[in-house]
């Protein structure tokens, strides 16, 4: 199944609840590299292959990952637009950071110049 | 250039930004401790912050409110989990309603403030942000925003409208 070419917008709610998850987002960083299947993928947790297969299909029914055949063996793959969207979040939350740095800077500059001109009066008594 | 370094890991939903200053470690701290300066930087010119409560203590509940163009008072929490002064600030940061009660439904972002002196007279401040979940984001981003909520959906719509429109990489600002 491909989902990664999608016209109409997709369903977001799902994308939400699926990475509030600590688990389901591990797995998403481990799929990036689309080399495990959902056997593998469990060893890496200390919880059932069943509850691990839960958090796969929320995954996928969310967008986030997919399952691709590779020969005779299917893997887990992270769909990497879904996670632009995530992207794309925190490069305005940068923004956001970034124009408050601008303004510590300027208020230090503003202070330090009111330190200076009290030091100059000072020094001229 | 006072930023000096972002980092971003969108499957854990943090950014951290870092930023050095030629001001004293202690210069840098009370730009957080002091309410009055911490008004001066938190929101933007056109939404600016009032601290009504704030007493940087592990336990303790930092309130504040917005105040926008048109009157709009969005309000804030932060829920101080850790401090070692000068040095180490983490909190929780979430939205309330208008009497100051936090919206317990909303989920939150978890901020973690660094300071250290890299040089005589310098200083790196580190913001680590990380955030439960997209809606999460959305929610930090649209508060003290002049497009407020309803543009949060919109946006999502645009990159929506943007990804299937074209393949365009999109270059890293630093």
């Amino acid at each position: 199944m491909v989902v990664s070419v999608q016209i109409a917008p997709p369903d977001f709610d799902p994308v939400f609840a699926a990475l509030a998850d600590h688990t389901r987002r591990d797995i998403v960083r481990r799929a990036i590299s689309a080399e495990e299947g959902v056997l593998e993928l469990a060893s890496h947790y200390p919880m059932s292959f069943a509850a691990v297969q839960k958090h796969v299909a929320v995954l996928e029914r969310a967008g986030l990952i997919t399952k691709q055949r590779i020969g005779r063996r299917k893997v887990v793959r992270t769909n990497p637009e879904a996670l632009l969207v995530a992207r794309r979040l925190l490069d305005q939350y940068e923004e956001l950071w970034r124009a408050r740095i601008d303004r510590m800077n300027e208020l230090i500059a503003e202070t330090a110049g009111a330190i200076d001109t009290v030091e100059t009066k000072e020094s001229k008594r | 250039m006072t930023v000096t370094a972002v980092r971003k890991a969108p499957q854990r939903l943090t950014l951290t930004v870092e930023a050095e200053f030629d001001a004293s470690v202690e210069r840098i701290w009370q730009l957080w401790a002091d309410p009055r300066q911490l008004e001066r930087w938190w929101g933007p010119p056109t939404y600016p912050a009032t601290f009504t409560k704030h007493d940087l203590a592990p336990g303790s509940r930092v309130e504040y409110h917005m105040t926008g163009p048109a009157g709009d008072q969005p309000h804030g929490y932060w829920d101080v989990l850790e401090v070692e002064p000068p040095r180490r600030i983490l909190f929780r940061a979430g939205c309330a309603n208008a009497h100051g009660t936090p919206h317990t439904d909303m989920p939150i972002s978890t901020i973690r403030v660094g300071i250290e002196e890299v040089a005589q007279g310098r200083t790196r401040m580190s913001i680590e942000s990380v955030f439960p979940s997209i809606e999460a984001m959305e929610q930090v981003l649209a508060m003290g925003t002049e497009e407020g909520q309803s543009q949060a959906v919109s946006q999502i719509d645009a990159i929506l409208a943007e990804e299937t429109s074209s393949a365009r990489s999109r270059g890293e600002p630093l």
